[in-house]
């Protein structure tokens, strides 16, 4: 019905998100409150890495990261390779991310069988990160380190920058807080890894194809992302600054 | 005529997808493989050899991965495409942790001198 008479503002139908008659953000529930969640457990882990900055900057003395990550297990380097392996579960870690994109992208086009194969691959990459922060663990357990333990007071040195006076007290601080911070989430990344394999048996089993959509992986998506997004920013607190 | 959606569990009506093809992901990809080079450059390289003072490469080690987050959270949690207001929704909270990060970096200055 077209007319020549001009709408009042107040007459005109308007199409603006937040208009009324329409979800103004235009997203699903799940996506959407998976959202908020992830919002909530970044504020957690941001209180967890700026304790550990305050604490760190405040501390006369602080053990060098590359003087204590100086091993590659599984392979015989014991020393003089600082950063290479937190280097190569970093790049599992964001490899993992890539596949799980790439498994979104696959079910926006309904491709059952790519989602699938896509899944399995961040599955693997997830269950390969934790295999390497377990041997980080226990490499760190056999050098003295805990929560609650350090190495003898005669190899402390070997963890100071030259010319830093060794601390007991600042090296315990600095254990306590890295078995903390990475245990907090490696466990993230453990129920990551447990919820990616729940729907991977559903893409399997064709729930999502019935349904019509695979918005379900995309969610998990959300959460396997974040675990990469804070991986990176504990990455650079602990191994880098 | 209502105009109001029900929610459909079709993923035409929540926003549109259009946005990551297949180059685009391995494009953003490269580009995280890329900066975090850049900060193993930096950490092994650069900053043993004393090219860049480790006070100066600190803020660049966090200028780096807040640009990778950047990446991370725009691209592969797709919230670049989204609507803006959920990403002012969750852009905006995330101001309060930089805020914190402020605040207690200031704290820990005073709890040095209190130590010593």
């Amino acid at each position: 019905m077209s007319t020549t008479a001009v709408t009042s503002p107040i007459d005109e139908v308007k199409s603006t998100p937040w208009s009324g008659g329409k979800e103004p953000f235009s997203v699903e529930y799940g996506k959407m409150m998976m959202w908020f969640f992830l919002l909530s457990d970044a504020f957690t882990f941001s209180s967890l890495l700026i304790a550990y900055g305050a604490l760190r900057f405040s501390a006369t003395a602080w053990p060098a990261a590359d003087h204590i990550f100086q091993s590659v297990p599984l392979t015989s380097i014991e020393h003089g390779a600082p950063l290479v392996f937190v280097g190569i579960m970093t790049f599992i870690l964001i490899l993992s991310s890539v596949t799980m994109v790439l498994g979104v992208e696959a079910g926006h086009r309904g491709a059952k069988k790519e989602v699938a194969g896509w899944l399995v691959a961040t599955v693997i990459g997830g269950f390969m990160f934790l295999g390497c922060q377990a041997l980080e663990w226990s490499h760190l357990f056999h050098e003295g380190f805990g929560w609650g333990k350090i190495p003898p007071a005669e190899e402390l040195k070997h963890f100071f920058a030259h010319g830093v006076e060794p601390s007991a007290v600042y090296t315990q601080q600095f254990a306590n807080l890295f078995f903390t911070i990475t245990g907090f989430h490696g466990f993230h990344v453990f129920t990551g890894v447990v919820i990616n394999v729940i729907i991977l048996i559903n893409v399997l089993a064709g729930t999502y194809e019935r349904r019509g959509s695979y918005l379900m992986v995309e969610k998990v998506g959300l959460y396997w992302h974040f675990v990469d997004l804070v991986w990176v920013f504990v990455f650079t607190f602990f191994y880098l600054v | 005529m209502s105009d109001i959606k029900h929610t459909e569990l079709h993923h035409e009506d929540h926003g549109d997808h259009a946005g990551m093809t297949r180059g685009k992901i391995w494009q953003v990809f490269f580009i995280l493989l890329g900066i975090t080079v850049i900060e193993f450059f930096v950490a092994l390289y650069m900053v043993p050899k004393d090219i860049i003072l480790i006070n100066i490469a600190n803020p660049i080690y966090i200028i780096l991965t807040l640009l990778k987050a950047f990446y991370i959270v725009a691209y592969f949690m797709h919230l670049k495409f989204e609507k803006v207001g959920l990403i002012y929704s969750i852009l905006v909270p995330t101001l309060f942790i930089i805020g914190l990060i402020l605040v207690l970096t200031n704290e820990s200055h005073h709890w040095v001198d209190v130590l010593r």
